[in-house]
């Protein structure tokens, strides 16, 4: 029993955090919103070069052949930095999807192309209503009932659909399954959707602990500059207990994520259950960052021009992506309360 | 990051499981805050000792096992999964005893851990006074050195387990000219010395789980003083330190209330309304997450880390947890919440309206939520103070 992360592990972390406050600054995020794709192309090469798109890639296609405990950290940075661009569901979802594709030559070609940053991956799973990142997609790996299809871009016809946050690019996906997109059925495909949607989740729930971290800190930092009454907002009681709160709901968030990534990494027979629990955790978690640091930045916080509004709109996106709150929550009830095991 | 147990582990887990099965009394004891269950508690704590259970992770001259804090984890865990009873003592081990290892003496740490591990002596606790409560420092209670002695006058409040026990421990104002948290000093006081004088007080339940305790020149001699003259604060802060976190209310405490929750939940589902569904799996995460946050500040302490404000942080949620998880309980009960055990009609069998009552201590004791969350936002949050 060692319930902590590895020195290599926490140093690969604050490797990312670096890199991503000079290369994602809430500027850099702004200034895409603008943009065609809203997605930088240099950046996700630089993205590559870091090694966090090749994390879970066997080494024999190129990747690092790590785990998903190695890439909680990095997927937390991720939220942290409010990052625009697809790694959850290219580096954490549908790296894993290809990977289970065993002997695929399909599977093992594209493996290859995303460690080097040369494919992006899109992912169209029933937990979900839209798909995120379809039009940069290179491939799209889709759910068809119990089949799983790899779906290249140019056989999908996608609709976008806007967003309150302006970062995140949701589109309704039109493609016509074939028995040459065909890659899985029956059981092999429906292990691989339940992987798929575990992973989802859990990653989104990592995003959302440096959301709501990111929240906090916001909060705090505001909460200490600004002065009323002639003195710092932040020295009245009121002020600091919202903001304490949240510090108790993030505190006893995080182990539960990090427990949900052990689970999938091992795979132990509780894996639904953990990610479930970790999603409502940080999903709550991080709602309640966005409330209470837009109470405490007040009517600044209401406003466009200051950045707050990056990571609140995120942090409502992500609560309803791979399984909103309620949904989650119900999985664990049923397995917990009603003894009834989905999977 | 390995979550499961080792092999070591595991037996540890299995000898106090089998040992537990074999001792846990089969009859519920009386409630430790009447005279009766008190002497039964002792008894238990008896036990434990001859077992080599009551403290694990006390060195073995003590009467522990030199367990570390994973083990110490597992033992919680099997000693709630037995319904074991609760621990008398717990001022003594879990308070006291962790704080006589930091600061006591040789001599000291001979003569009281090894009678507070068997029962022989048990121990209240004696920080607060009428006009010191949240804050602590407003300590009026007074020690004056004469010759080899302390003279303790004043009065003690909310001491809890005072009314029955042996000893209590508290902080005693030593420099008359002193203010605040400077000038005091801890000490230890039999509660069977002359010119101390007890007065049980009655909780919510009706039962005298604390008292007042009266010093009128109460002569205690000076080898009594835990840690040195004047540093009395800093030695109560370790204290308030092992009472806010890990110790006193291990995870293995909640997830059992949590199971009984579960139990009780599919026993009334039919009637319950059906919010009351999300509670109780919210109890059921709430009491997860305890215990995941509590594995993982263990892993970090053994390997080398320390605990300071992040106890307020487990404090304000364990304690909010437990009202929660108790009002849920009274919600599935229904009309019956209201009935108390000996109503003929009363179909609770576990206690839930007592447990519900003393969860409503716990947002209280131990410094008020209020208080902790003022330690999270200056400590940790580094917010600016008042």
């Amino acid at each position: 029993m060692q319930f902590s992360f590895s020195d290599e592990q926490r140093t690969l972390q604050t490797s990312m955090r670096t890199f991503l406050e000079h290369e994602c600054t809430p500027h850099q995020v702004r200034a895409l919103w603008e943009s065609d794709t809203g997605r930088s192309k240099e950046r996700w090469s630089r993205l590559a070069e870091m090694g966090l798109l090749g994390v879970l890639v066997p080494e024999r296609q190129g990747g690092l052949g790590m785990d998903e405990i190695d890439l909680v950290l990095l997927l937390e940075e991720t939220g942290r930095a409010a990052l625009p661009e697809p790694v959850l569901d290219t580096a954490a979802v549908g790296v894993p999807l290809l990977a289970g594709l065993e002997g695929s030559s399909l599977a093992d070609g594209w493996l290859r192309r995303v460690p080097a940053g040369d494919a992006i991956l899109a992912v169209g799973h029933r937990a979900n209503a839209f798909v995120a990142d379809a039009h940069v997609a290179d491939l799209l790996l889709m759910q068809h009932d119990d089949e799983l299809h790899a779906v290249p871009r140019p056989r999908v016809h996608v609709e976008r659909q806007a967003c309150n946050d302006p970062s995140r690019r949701l589109f309704s996906v039109k493609w016509s399954p074939a028995s040459d997109t065909r890659v899985a059925r029956g059981v092999e495909a429906k292990r691989l959707l339940a992987g798929a949607l575990d992973r989802g989740a859990l990653g989104a729930a990592a995003q959302l602990l440096g959301v709501g971290q990111q929240l906090v800190d916001l909060a705090v930092r505001y909460a200490t500059q600004r002065e009323q009454f002639g003195r710092p907002i932040g020295s009245f009681q009121a002020v600091k207990h919202m903001l304490a709160n949240v510090a108790v709901r993030l505190e006893f968030a995080r182990p539960v994520v990090y427990r949900a990534a052990f689970s999938v990494a091992r795979d132990v027979a509780t894996r639904a259950v953990d990610v479930s629990h970790a999603k409502v955790a940080a999903a709550e978690a991080a709602a309640q960052a966005a409330r209470v640091a837009l109470q405490v930045h007040g009517a600044m916080g209401y406003t466009c021009e200051v950045d707050l509004h990056i990571w609140m709109k995120r942090a409502w996106a992500l609560r309803l992506a791979w399984g909103s709150t309620p949904w989650h929550r119900e999985r664990v009830a049923r397995a917990v309360l009603d003894g009834i095991d989905d999977d | 990051m390995d979550l499961t147990y080792t092999p070591k582990q595991d037996a540890f887990r299995r000898e106090a499981r089998e040992w537990l099965a074999a001792h846990v009394p089969k009859q519920k004891l009386a409630s430790m805050d009447t005279g009766e269950g008190f002497a039964q508690h002792r008894v238990w704590e008896r036990t434990l000792n001859e077992g080599r259970w009551a403290m694990v992770p006390w060195p073995v001259e003590y009467g522990g096992r030199g367990a570390d804090l994973i083990e110490w984890l597992i033992f919680e865990e099997e000693y709630y999964r037995a319904q074991a009873p609760g621990r008398v003592n717990q001022n003594g081990i879990f308070l006291l005893g962790p704080t006589l290892m930091e600061f006591g003496t040789p001599a000291q740490k001979a003569r009281y851990l090894p009678r507070m591990a068997c029962g022989d002596e048990i121990w209240a606790q004696g920080w607060s006074e009428p006009n010191a409560g949240s804050d602590m420092a407003a300590i009026r209670a007074s020690a004056r050195l004469d010759g080899d002695h302390y003279v303790l006058n004043g009065q003690k409040t909310w001491c809890s387990r005072a009314a029955f026990a042996d000893w209590i421990f508290g902080i005693f104002r030593t420099d008359p000219a002193s203010e605040r948290h400077r000038g005091l000093t801890f000490i230890l006081v039999p509660l069977n010395a002359p010119g101390v004088r007890v007065r049980p007080v009655p909780q919510l339940d009706g039962e005298t789980g604390f008292a007042e305790v009266f010093f009128d020149d109460v002569r205690v001699p000076a080898e009594n003083r835990l840690g040195e003259e004047g540093q009395g604060w800093k030695v109560a802060m370790a204290t308030a330190g092992f009472e806010r976190g890990l110790m006193l209310r291990s995870p293995a405490r909640f997830q059992a209330t949590a199971r009984r929750l579960i139990a009780l939940y599919r026993r009334e589902k039919a009637a319950a309304d059906p919010v009351l569904r999300d509670a109780v799996v919210r109890a059921w995460m709430d009491a997860e997450a305890y215990a995941l946050n509590t594995y993982w500040t263990a892993s970090r302490l053994i390997a080398g880390g320390t605990i300071g404000a992040e106890a307020s942080l487990n404090k304000i949620f364990w304690s909010e947890m437990d009202v929660r998880m108790h009002e849920t309980a009274l919600g599935l009960l229904g009309p019956h919440a209201e009935l108390t055990a000996d109503a003929p009609a009363n179909a609770d069998r576990d206690g839930w309206l007592d447990g519900f009552l003393f969860s409503l201590a716990g947002p209280i004791y131990a410094g008020t939520n209020e208080i902790q969350r003022n330690v999270i936002a200056e400590r940790l949050l580094r917010l600016p103070r008042d």
